[in-house]
């Protein structure tokens, strides 16, 4: 059964209304479907971002139209992490660990300027620039901070991103790749900085060229 | 002939779907976590209490009773000063006699105070 069917023909037959699947995207296709329509986030929230996100929750903006409205206060029963605001390098440590605690597979969006990049806070010294640094993120939210309906985007475009991740094939899903690890090392809070200052495994962005 | 089942038969088919029935999504998960999920155990994972921070010491710790004194006398002080307070709402119509009681009531409370404080009520032991 590990024989995929060309797509071609697929398509060729689609064209003449015969419709082929395989077993293994029949349950791709139920496998996702309830997974993305009830993605449980972590209730956690860091800073202002937070506030959007509570807002994103409540009635007005109602992320239980996705699905999303069964907020976690166990990393153990949630599916998304939504690191919502400023990581200070005192927190960083505990995000991972969070993010670690949390069963595969496992989700991470990072809402707004400070969760991506340090924002307005990058030339502080106590807080991390960017939290993609230490656990891969799947969704980033620019903002400062992001309105209800920018999160709301992030979560369909995290429903279409879990959508595509198959049971097999190359589109297979992360989590089912065993060589892929579940947990990331936690840093330290060190005398100057967190050690290490980033996981290399995971962040390697390309070096600044100043001409 | 036309046979009539056994009243019990019903029962026993009762009883079968509510095992099969409960077992079945319980028997899927076991099925999807053996062939399809790879299982990723780990430290953080398999930590006893989930939180960010890494818990400490060990969860069977005694609390000192000493603080049940001061919960006490907290207790009486406070039930005490409530009834000063019918006192103080009539406090310019009183008569002499209902002052001297009242200083007489404050009396009592400053000496249950000295009591407890000489007993060695207010000291905090380690």
């Amino acid at each position: 059964m590990s024989e995929q069917i060309d797509e071609s023909l697929k398509a060729e037959l689609q064209k003449q209304g015969v419709l082929v699947t395989s077993i293994q995207e029949l349950c791709s296709l139920g496998y996702n479907w309830g997974r993305r329509n009830s993605i449980w986030p972590l209730q956690f929230g860091l800073a202002c971002c937070a506030i959007e996100m509570i807002a994103a929750a409540a009635s007005r903006f109602d992320l239980a139209r996705f699905g999303g409205e069964v907020f976690r206060p166990s990393p153990r029963q949630a599916d998304l992490i939504i690191v919502s605001g400023t990581v200070t390098k005192k927190m960083a440590p505990q995000v991972v660990r969070l993010y670690n605690q949390m069963p595969d597979p496992k989700y991470v969006i990072a809402m707004g300027a400070c969760a991506i990049s340090g924002g307005p806070f990058k030339q502080g010294y106590n807080v991390l620039k960017g939290i993609d640094r230490y656990i891969p993120v799947d969704v980033f939210i620019p903002g400062c901070p992001p309105r209800p309906e920018a999160f709301l985007h992030a979560f369909i475009e995290l429903q279409k991103k879990i959508d595509a991740q198959k049971l097999v094939g190359p589109a297979q899903g992360s989590h089912l790749n065993p060589e892929r690890p579940s947990e990331f090392p936690i840093p330290v809070f060190g005398a100057h900085d967190l050690e290490p200052p980033a996981n290399r495994s995971i962040w390697n962005p390309k070096p600044v060229e100043r001409s | 002939m036309h046979s009539v089942p056994d009243p019990y038969l019903f029962l026993v088919i009762f009883c079968g779907v509510a095992i099969v029935f409960p077992m079945m999504p319980l028997a899927m998960a076991w099925a999807w976590r053996h062939f399809v999920q790879p299982s990723k155990p780990g430290a953080s994972k398999n930590a006893i209490y989930e939180c960010g921070l890494v818990s400490t010491g060990d969860a069977r710790v005694q609390f000192k009773s000493k603080y049940y004194i001061y919960c006490i006398i907290f207790l009486i002080f406070d039930v005490e000063a409530v009834f000063l307070i019918p006192f103080a709402v009539a406090f310019t119509g009183l008569p002499v006699g209902a002052f001297i009681a009242l200083l007489a009531f404050l009396l009592m409370l400053v000496e249950g105070l000295v009591w407890a404080w000489n007993k060695g009520g207010l000291n905090w032991v380690n």
